[in-house]
């Protein structure tokens, strides 16, 4: 049986050639996400900022400014609505109160939204998050993502080398501020499972730069006197199917939980399919080129092998 | 590493047999599971609240309100102590976390402490036995004659995980008593108490019933004074208070301060109807002390009204008619049936020792938990179907060995999380397609690595053989980072993203352990019955 092939046999692309426009694109994606982190911030969702959300749906279709006059009506002051995936499905998000204590106060609120519009609507989901408890979460949220990136930080210095330890932390740093920008670029929700789902491309980015710094450490042992920048070039093309091919799998079953996996998780398989891509580019064109910056101990003949 | 011993081929058989023994559960109705013999494994996976639907409410038990109320009757302690030596003092009162006194004679300090001291010891030897040491006071002097009282962090410590303990065992015979199934009560941080309920998506009246302390006590109401009085100038008699009632407009009444009877000492509370007026009354029934002390109580006092009141508001006060002797009695209010019921229920399960405050909730109707599993499952199916037909394009037998690596990946998954009782949630089923694309990566791995070896020269086996070993620690060190990263949202994360982070973890051993050592089996056999240099169908 004939296969296909993604990548043909015994490439032998010069990506080093090119690392100085890959590190200039790099920096300037990099640049404009802290731009726009910095100018727009996050959309953070409840989970970070506290506040109130509905989830409504009908058989018809909403009629989005009559439910609105209907809630303020209520006296449910700053009350955001939009549509949810269809236009039979609607969030109603209420901020929360700066100096709100608890939930609680948000509680009523609910109550009374629920009893307005419980006869014509299925209320499919209501969270409320306090203040206190969101406070909680960002810290968690930080403290996670930097506690992934440290330890995989002295991970790899324990099986590598510094520079490959902070080589694939660079890379790690990339796709997460690259990610980040993007969800602050175009003002998605940023909850509590795109968090999930930046740690988990913390780990997948890690894997991917892993698999190419091991095969960097194998032509290193092999051949000693080889230029550095096609030494690193040999072990990219080496690794290059295995790149692809992994990123083309994972990313086949991200793009059907995009599709069907409804739009509930739409944000989170999103963020991964993004974060996958930037991931893999970022193994080849960022991870590798770096061990050419900051240079890489030649003799490896001490070391056993493994 | 091609070579299989017996033992080895048996054990990777017995794991592969035990993934399918744990996942078969999950294909099984209901009613088959019950009926299977015990030492067959029966559980089904768990369905988080996002895909059954329920309601999730995280409360806050509010325990510096038992330390406060620890403090002021430690200042009635001292008073009694310190009066009954004839120890004179000023200044007595709670300030920050302890109670301060000033001794006015500075010889009588030394007397003075020896007398709040064995306050410590009898509050120890007390209620608890002496095992406990949550009443251990710690006492320092301050300047010539002022003396602080506190007590002691070790005894703050075990008072609140008392009071949390306390607190989860009356939710618990609360929320029982909405007679929904499997609800999960669980203690989260220091202070802090998780309700689960599956399928419950109006949570109205389980936060009705969590908000409330239910502190029932009977108290006399003042019969020199009225209310009215006292708010119109009157001097307030010592030992009353004002209490109004939750009725609009609020009715006050000047209440004795000293509870006659506690609800405490309630056995039974139940819903009935008043046989005059017929409206919802609320039945209850005290034990043998509660009994003969209510008797005692309204025996003394017929002709005056008694107040009972319900977390500081009066239900009611009326008027006794005649000595109440058989230990049970009614309650008779402004009740709908439901309130009725609702109190009833309160008073059965006993009083929260803490106020608690709701921080968080989290409600999934029905409908959206069922589209849910609906949408993950069809992406799974999906997901799943692409890669297999994918990996056969791309490797064609090996391709093959791969996908049925892959389906045994997925059963093992299945299999170990029914075993372990994990939870699925949404993103538990994102956690298992993102494994599905991942698990062929240690698959990928291999095989690029032996057709890179196949490129080179080397006979099949050869370089089968080089391929598996080369290309396992690239794998090791590729799955540890991942597997970090999921051990750290694991600590740090909480309900659906757990869920998340659980399947993630479980994903990665099993697909490491069905890559490898699986396909490794198979490519194995294959390679068994072929000549050495037989082209391999990569």
């Amino acid at each position: 049986m004939k296969t296909i092939k993604l990548i043909p046999d015994n490439t032998s692309i010069r990506f080093m050639r090119i690392r100085v426009i890959a590190f200039t694109f790099s920096g300037l994606l990099i640049l404009a996400s802290i731009v726009s982190l910095l100018g727009q911030g996050l959309n953070f969702g409840i989970d970070f900022m506290g506040g109130t959300l509905i989830e409504a749906a009908q058989e018809d279709e909403i009629d989005i400014s009559a439910l609105r006059s209907r809630l303020n009506n209520l006296g449910v002051a700053q009350v955001q609505i939009q549509e949810f995936g269809t236009s039979n499905d609607v969030l109603i998000r209420i901020s929360g109160q700066k100096n709100a204590v608890n939930a609680e106060e948000n509680l009523s609120t609910v109550a009374a939204i629920r009893e307005e519009i419980e006869g014509d609507f299925e209320i499919r989901r209501v969270e409320i998050v306090g203040p206190q408890v969101s406070g909680e979460l960002i810290q968690a949220g930080l403290l996670a993502v930097s506690l992934a990136v440290i330890s995989m930080l002295i991970y790899i210095w324990f099986r590598f080398e510094w520079q490959f330890s902070l080589g694939s932390v660079i890379a790690l740093v990339h796709d997460v501020v690259l990610t980040l920008g993007i969800f602050s670029f175009l003002q998605i929700e940023f909850n509590i499972s795109i968090l999930a789902a930046i740690l988990t491309i913390v780990g997948y980015s890690m894997n991917d730069t892993v698999v190419v710094y091991d095969r960097v450490r194998e032509k290193l042992r092999k051949y000693k006197k080889m230029e550095l920048t096609e030494l690193l070039d040999l072990a990219i093309n080496k690794t290059l199917s295995r790149t692809v091919m992994t990123s083309v799998t994972t990313l086949i079953a991200l793009f059907s939980l995009y599709i069907f996996g409804g739009e509930v998780i739409r944000g989170f398989t999103f963020a991964m399919i993004f974060g996958i891509v930037v991931g893999t580019y970022s193994s080849i064109f960022v991870a590798a080129p770096i061990l050419n910056i900051f240079g890489v101990k030649r003799d490896w003949s001490g070391l056993d092998k493994d | 590493m091609l070579h299989f011993s017996r033992y080895k081929i048996t054990g990777i058989m017995l794991v592969i047999l035990l993934g399918i023994l744990f996942s078969l559960p999950n294909f099984l109705s209901q009613e088959t599971r019950r009926q299977l013999p015990t030492f067959v494994p029966s559980n089904a996976l768990n369905l988080g609240l996002d895909l059954r639907g329920g309601s999730h409410l995280l409360l806050e038990v509010d325990t510096q309100s038992v330390t406060k109320e620890r403090l002021d009757n430690l200042v009635s302690d001292i008073r009694i102590e310190l009066s009954g030596k004839s120890i004179k003092y000023r200044g007595l009162g709670v300030s920050g976390n302890a109670v301060e006194v000033t001794i006015i004679d500075t010889d009588k300090r030394d007397e003075a402490i020896q007398a709040i001291n064995a306050l410590s010891q009898s509050l120890l030897a007390g209620v608890f036995g002496g095992s406990s040491n949550d009443d251990q006071l710690q006492i320092d002097k301050v300047g010539d004659n002022h003396i602080r009282v506190s007590f002691t962090e070790a005894a703050i410590l075990a008072r609140n995980l008392k009071t949390i303990q306390q607190s989860i065992e009356i939710i618990r015979r609360r929320v029982d008593e909405l007679g929904t199934t499997e609800p999960v009560i669980q203690r989260q941080g220091d202070s802090r108490v998780l309700v689960q309920v599956p399928g419950l998506d109006d949570p109205q009246r389980l936060k009705a019933l969590l908000g409330q302390t239910a502190k029932l006590n009977f108290h006399l109401v003042d019969p020199n004074v009225s209310a009215f009085e006292v708010l119109n100038g009157t001097r307030q008699p010592v030992g009353t208070q004002i209490l109004y009632t939750d009725t609009e407009p609020a009715t006050p009444y000047l209440i004795q301060r000293r509870v006659m009877v506690s609800g405490e000492r309630l056995v039974d509370a139940n819903m009935g109807f008043d046989p005059a007026s017929g409206s919802p009354e609320v039945d209850f029934r005290f034990d043998a002390v509660g009994g003969k002390r209510f008797g005692d109580v309204t025996k003394e006092n017929v002709g005056r009204p008694f107040a009972i009141v319900l977390d500081g508001k009066v239900i009611s006060a009326p008027v006794i008619q005649t000595a109440i002797l058989g230990g049970s009695g009614r309650i008779t209010g402004r009740f709908s049936v439901q309130e009725a019921n609702d109190l009833a229920i309160l008073l059965r399960a006993g009083a929260l020792p803490a106020p608690m405050r709701i921080l968080e909730e989290r409600t999934v109707g029905p409908g959206l938990g069922a589209d849910s599993i609906a949408a993950g499952e069809k992406a799974l199916m999906i997901g799943f179907a692409a890669v297999i037909i994918f990996m056969v394009l791309s490797y064609s037998t090996f391709g093959l060995f791969a996908n049925i690596a892959l389906i045994i990946n997925l059963i093992l998954i299945m299999g170990v999380l029914s075993a372990l009782q994990a939870t699925l949630t949404l993103p538990g089923i994102a956690g298992i397609v993102l494994t599905v694309g991942m698990a062929v990566d240690a698959n990928v791995l291999i095989f690029e690595r032996i057709k890179e070896e196949l490129k080179e020269g080397r006979p099949a086996i050869i370089a089968t053989d080089m391929g598996y070993s080369k290309a396992l620690g690239t794998i090791m060190d590729a799955n540890i980072t991942t597997l970090l990263a999921a051990i750290i949202l694991f600590q740090l994360g909480s309900g659906p993203i757990r869920g998340f982070s659980v399947t993630l973890a479980v994903g990665i051993v099993t697909s490491v352990f069905t890559a490898v050592v699986v396909t490794r089996l198979f490519v194995a056999l294959w390679l068994r019955r072929r000549p050495r240099d037989v082209e391999l169908p990569l």
